[in-house]
């Protein structure tokens, strides 16, 4: 029998291992101290719970545990790490290089940087959602501070060539930056062996609690430094002030440890799993992968599906199977996906496209109902679909004069 | 975003799904959005030209859940109607019927424009002058 719902959409967000709330569950009872209060046996088991998770946490990227800052997530990590950064360097430059796929939190806070002041490359990436690192070299420039480049896409699961352009940033005295939100925990990611300098990630990308993250700041070889950007007690050596989240801070340590521990395997299960669910569904006619197939986390898998709006695609099975789709009929904008397009996607493809994100408690069963789900719909909205309807008698869509809106 | 009741009886079983003979003098088309907006309808008409009722319409979309259920029970409201009182319905009536949410106030304004261009398209074919409609504001 198959477990209905099922959920694919593991790049939004990923249930708590059972694992994870067990160990969180003490520290919000029992065991409340405020990690800061240094006079009495609850903070000091609150600092000791804290210290240890700060060890889990550390190890999973091969960290030092002092490097490590905790945030309330991955958009302030990626706030911290850009805007700190930008206003702690001032005196050595204002430009900061990023690419045109980063998630929001990246792309607004440039955004927010250009606005203070500073100037902002955006990296076009190439077809397969990979940047041009020859781009990359000749866009740094004296005034370069930073590059901001993701380690993983969160649309379509691409890798980023992280070795090769720590190795740019190296020669040329600039800080790298990643947001790997996507990537921790899923798979083997090295600060020292990736030559990272600054790296944000969260713990409910990864079966921990929402509301918790971290960035990592490197403490030698360079020695980096953030400025601050909320103020108060002084906590996390003065770069994040605020009262430290015990219980959350805790499950992400235990999160970061199951991962040490299963990633390698569960990464091999969820790509044989995706392999499948991506071969049976490109079957389909007029179906196409999106990003390149090689460099790409094993869990993630994003097509389009020509001729069929994914909205609707998704109305056909949402009930019992949850992805995501890069098509926007729900924005005010009616825009798709900045991703897709970035790509070089007509708009069309974009509106047409699916994710499929698998993860830690997906079952093969599953993945035979999605197949089989998805594939009917995709039928039976092509039936009723006019373009595909003048695909078949041969008419080119481009010729048409459509009525923009 | 829940989908009103209306909305997902109309996607899962949509009423007059189908294609017309565009050739026949008496069948109107209408082709309305486009691919790139994420919104493409096709609706037609067929007039008995004995009574000047809308003998049948059918609908073809690609588009959202919402999309589909405007031009889908567009088409059974177009059935029976004269042209003249075809051209009366309103994409607001479209939006009550099927309680659409404000982001999806277009998909009916798009239904709105189908019936428009079709009922346009029979009156060109019959030698009649093409209606005059104001450009819809939300789009």
């Amino acid at each position: 029998m198959v477990q209905l719902p099922v959920y694919l959409d593991h790049n939004a967000t990923t249930p708590c291992d059972p694992r994870v709330v067990e160990a969180m569950i003490p520290y919000f009872t029992n065991s409340f101290g405020n990690a800061a209060s240094r006079n009495h046996p609850f903070g000091w088991q609150a600092e000791e719970a804290v210290d240890y998770a700060r060890e889990q946490v550390a190890r999973l990227i091969g960290a030092d545990p002092k490097e490590i800052i905790f945030t309330s997530g991955a958009t302030e990590g990626d706030n911290l790490a850009i805007k700190g950064v930008f206003e702690m360097y001032a005196s050595k430059g204002n430009h900061i290089i990023t690419c045109n796929i980063e998630h929001k939190a990246v792309l607004d806070t440039c955004k927010h940087v250009e606005k203070e002041g500073g100037e902002v490359t955006y990296l076009k990436v190439k077809e397969n959602g990979l940047i041009d690192l020859a781009e990359l070299e000749a866009a740094i420039k004296p005034t370069t501070i930073l590059i901001a480049i993701m380690y993983a896409n969160n649309e379509i699961g691409t890798i980023m060539p992280m070795k090769e352009i720590s190795a740019i940033a190296r020669k040329h005295g600039v800080l790298l930056f990643t947001d790997a939100t996507q990537a921790v925990g899923k798979i083997p990611v090295d600060v020292n062996k990736d030559g990272i300098d600054l790296l944000a990630f969260t713990a409910h990308k990864m079966y921990g609690p929402k509301g918790v993250g971290a960035l990592y700041v490197r403490r030698k070889n360079p020695r980096v430094k953030v400025t601050a950007q909320i103020d108060g007690g002084g906590h996390e050596r003065g770069m994040r002030s605020g009262t430290l989240n015990v219980p959350g801070i805790v499950g992400f340590g235990k999160a970061c440890e199951l991962a040490i521990n299963e990633m390698e395997e569960e990464g091999k299960r969820l790509s044989v799993l995706r392999d499948k669910l991506e071969s049976a569904l490109l079957k389909i006619e007029e179906a196409y992968v999106n990003g390149d197939k090689e460099h790409r986390l094993p869990h993630v898998s994003n097509i389009s599906f020509k001729y069929v709006e994914g909205e609707g695609l998704m109305m056909g099975f949402n009930k019992n199977i949850a992805v995501s789709s890069g098509s926007a009929c729900t924005s005010a904008s009616l825009e798709p996906s900045y991703v897709l397009k970035a790509l070089g996607l007509g708009d069309d493809l974009a509106h047409s496209s699916l994710r499929f994100g698998l993860g830690r408690f997906t079952t093969e069963e599953q993945i035979d109902y999605t197949i089989e789900q998805v594939s009917n719909t995709v039928n039976k909205l092509r039936e009723m679909s006019p373009l595909w309807e003048m695909y078949k008698e041969g008419i080119d869509l481009n010729t048409i004069e459509w009525a923009h809106h | 975003m829940a989908y009103s009741e209306k909305v997902i009886d109309h996607y899962q079983n949509p009423k007059n799904v189908g294609t017309l003979d565009k050739s026949k003098n008496n069948v109107g088309t209408g082709l309305v959005g486009a691919p790139e907006c994420g919104d493409v309808m096709r609706l037609q008409i067929e007039v008995d030209e004995a009574t000047g009722l809308i003998r049948d319409a059918k609908f073809k979309t690609f588009g959202c859940g919402s999309a589909i259920a405007s031009s889908s029970l567009a088409t059974e409201w177009l059935k029976g109607k004269t042209v003249e009182e075809a051209v009366k319905i309103d994409n607001m009536t479209i939006v009550e019927e099927l309680n659409l949410p404000p982001v999806k106030i277009h998909c009916s304004v798009l239904a709105e424009d189908a019936i428009k261009a079709a009922i346009n398209d029979y009156r060109k074919k019959n030698g009649l002058e093409e209606l005059k409609f104001e450009e819809s504001v939300i789009h």
